[in-house]
């Protein structure tokens, strides 16, 4: 575990958010959303309402015209969002804008081709200087990921790889030490989208990744509600809400509407984080 | 002269550059199950053989290699010879590939097999082989492509495929194989996906054209029996480009027999209005490298890397992205690449239903509308083989159009 060392002292916004948690045994929670929908002003006031109402970490969706990883609530937000004219370059330029108004760490997740496209040193330094703290790249794994890695890391990017249901104990162990930052772990095999339940097979899987890294789980896909991010706790240190707050900006008539929404759907769930190992809420 | 082939991809599924394996970590597992069943099976003679007596008494193989004497007399060039898949049981080449993947798909112990199409063609013979091997079937398709080829979704579903429409995007093949990527990644433990062409993430790209390989394997004998020699230049349509590889793969290794593969010209050179993926020498923009759906290659899109619309009137042409094998054949100079427009393949399909008696696919109809224009400035003692990838009976609805 020489990865533990590196993680410690490693000095992003990212891996400090994650040690002021551990310290006061909280458990975090990382915000997903689509960069562009409606457009790049609303998004900025949507992740300023979600900082202030207790985001941990917020990841950008960069908005791609072939979201194969992705379910119909993304997919719709994806295709708002390029309507909108969203492009990658825009949202970097909203990267440095938010960095102006916030210290929240900036995850941006996209699919490859419009980082490959700008080029990987472009857009690595152009990320770095705008303020962003870290990537995921929802279609690159570490088998593929070592240019990628490179040009992230020289320019001080926490990369995020992705963990899943399906992953072998020895991909589990690459995965981990091509992580900076934090683990994104996959809750089931699936696209993203929210569901009632939980896998029942996420516990054992969490504990697998656990043996594998003292980096911080994150787990994603299918949590929208308060017993969801109770549930984890013990089990992992953040949990990442995606869909169901996509669909809130859906739904809202207006962008101040949705703003609002986003933060009262993060403080409840925030709750449910800080309650951390609490079960209470699972009954309730 | 005789050079001895490089076999592509090398292990981490690299045709040069391009190929690999860029999906969502979910599927990376799968494709290493399916990586290593495939070199278990193509090892395993139980296997072949299995697979070579379905190929010959199910699907109809060997194909007749035809010589074309009306049409050679009309072009006044190049003796042509015609490989007809289009004799296969279904209808098309991709029976080749169903069947080989079908038959590894039961030997992983997998009860489902999904598959995307464009055309129907490749849709088709899925149904058919889970049909032939009891296994369940869906089958995702663009929703403009179902409009287009309904007689094909009416087919899928007597053999007891589900058909699911798929109304994203640019409702065409592209966009049917990201349902059928979503549909994988979600029921990857009890499903195989039969993808329908030398795309996707490794191993796809190798094992499909490994199944299609037959055709030139069958071409190669065949034109020495009757010609005595290898042939000077082998034409073929390119989509994915499994029917291309499929011919050429065989004659690689004769540097002296010409590779050309035909694009989808669509209506204009302008992006958006054509699916000529590698045919910028001939005016047609937008293509570059990047990635889409697992693999890295050529792929028609916008600046700033979102996928380009394509067009074109055949179905099974009009996908943004070619075969990592053919894009590296092409930096090679091994194989050149070109296109012609909508109107030059349905003209060409016509003039092959005069002058042999053949309908063929609008697919198929492509390579041949280039061969029409090259043949007469070829010596007369020269050698062609067309690949005739496909029969034309599903796109009568809109060759009616055009009669
Ligand atoms: C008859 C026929 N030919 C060609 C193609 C194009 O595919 P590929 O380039 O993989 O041969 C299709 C695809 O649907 C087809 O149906």
């Amino acid at each position: 575990m020489t990865q533990s060392a590196t993680s410690m002292t490693n000095e992003s916004r990212i891996s400090r958010r994650f040690a002021e948690l551990r310290k006061s045994g909280e458990m975090g929670l990382v915000a997903y959303i689509t960069a562009g929908d409606p457009s790049l002003e609303a998004t900025e006031q949507f992740v300023l309402a979600m900082a202030g109402a207790g985001a941990d970490v917020i990841e950008l969706g960069v908005p791609f015209s072939d979201p194969v990883a992705d379910g119909p609530v993304i997919q719709r937000a994806s295709e708002r969002a390029l309507r909108a004219g969203t492009t990658l370059a825009g949202v970097l330029s909203l990267v440095k804008s938010l960095r102006a108004k916030t210290e929240v760490p900036l995850v941006l997740f996209s699919y490859f081709n419009p980082v490959l496209q700008m080029g990987l040193e472009k857009f690595a330094e152009e990320a770095s200087v705008a303020g962003a703290d870290g990537v995921l790249i929802t279609d690159v794994t570490p088998d593929e990921g070592a240019e990628y890695r490179q040009a992230m890391s020289l320019h001080g990017l926490d990369t995020i790889f992705l963990a899943a249901p399906t992953s072998t104990d020895e991909r589990l162990a690459l995965i981990a030490e091509a992580s900076r930052g934090f683990l994104y772990l996959i809750s089931r095999t699936g696209v993203t989208g929210a569901k009632d339940q939980l896998a029942d097979e996420l516990p054992a899987l969490a504990r697998r990744v656990r043996r594998v890294t003292s980096l911080p789980i994150a787990v994603g896909f299918g949590i929208s509600l308060p017993g969801h991010v109770s549930v984890l706790g013990g089990l992992a240190d953040a949990a990442v809400v995606g869909s169901a707050l996509v669909e809130e900006i859906e739904r809202a008539a207006s962008v101040p509407a949705a703003a609002e929404a986003l933060a009262a759907r993060v403080k409840l769930l925030k709750g449910a984080a800080v309650a951390g190992m609490s079960q209470r809420e699972l009954q309730g | 002269m005789t050079t001895a082939p490089q076999i592509w991809p090398d292990a981490k599924g690299r045709f040069g550059p391009y190929g690999g394996r860029y999906v969502p970590e979910t599927l990376v597992a799968p494709l290493e199950e399916l990586e290593h069943a495939y070199a278990e099976a193509r090892r395993d003679p139980k296997f072949q053989k299995e697979l070579d007596f379905l190929l010959k008494n199910f699907a109809g193989r060997p194909t007749p290699l035809q010589f074309a004497s009306r049409l050679t007399e009309h072009l006044g060039g190049a003796r042509i010879y015609i490989k007809r898949e289009d004799l296969l049981h279904t209808g098309a080449h991709k029976i080749n590939n169903c069947l080989g993947q079908g038959l590894l798909a039961v030997r992983m112990g997998k009860k489902r097999i999904i598959a995307e199409t464009g055309a129907g063609q490749h849709g088709v013979a899925t149904a058919t082989v889970a049909a032939r091997l009891g296994l369940e079937c869906v089958v995702y398709m663009g929703a403009e492509d179902m409009e287009r080829q309904r007689l094909n979704v009416f087919r899928m579903r007597l053999l007891g495929a589900e058909v699911v429409g798929v109304n994203s995007g640019t409702r065409t093949l592209k966009d049917a194989i990201n349902e059928a990527m979503r549909d994988w990644v979600t029921n990857v433990r009890s499903t195989h996906y039969l993808l329908g062409s030398v795309l996707g993430a490794h191993p796809y790209p190798m094992m499909v054209r490994d199944f299609h390989r037959v055709i030139g394997l069958e071409a190669r004998d065949q034109i020495l029996n009757v010609e005595g020699r290898l042939p000077d230049l082998l034409v073929a349509c390119v989509g994915g480009g499994s029917n291309a590889i499929g011919l050429f793969h065989a004659f690689l290794g004769h540097a002296g027999v010409k590779l050309l593969g035909v694009e989808a010209g669509g209506r204009g050179h302008a992006l958006g209005e054509h699916a000529a993926r590698m045919a910028a020498a001939a005016g047609y923009s937008g293509a570059r490298p990047g990635v889409l759906q697992g693999t890295y290659s050529y792929v028609l899109q916008t600046p700033d890397g979102q996928i380009a619309t394509t067009h074109s009137v055949s179905a099974g042409l009009d996908y943004p992205a070619i075969g990592p094998e053919h894009a590296w054949l092409a930096d090679k100079h091994r194989a050149m690449y070109t296109a012609v427009s909508d109107d030059a393949a349905v003209a060409a399909a016509r003039t092959l239903a005069r002058l042999e008696g053949i309908i063929p696919a609008l697919e198929s109809a492509h390579a041949l509308a280039e061969l029409i224009v090259r043949a007469p400035k070829m010596p007369r003692d020269s050698v062609v083989i067309l690949n005739l990838s496909g029969r034309g009976d599903k796109d009568m609805e809109i060759l009616a159009r055009y009669i």
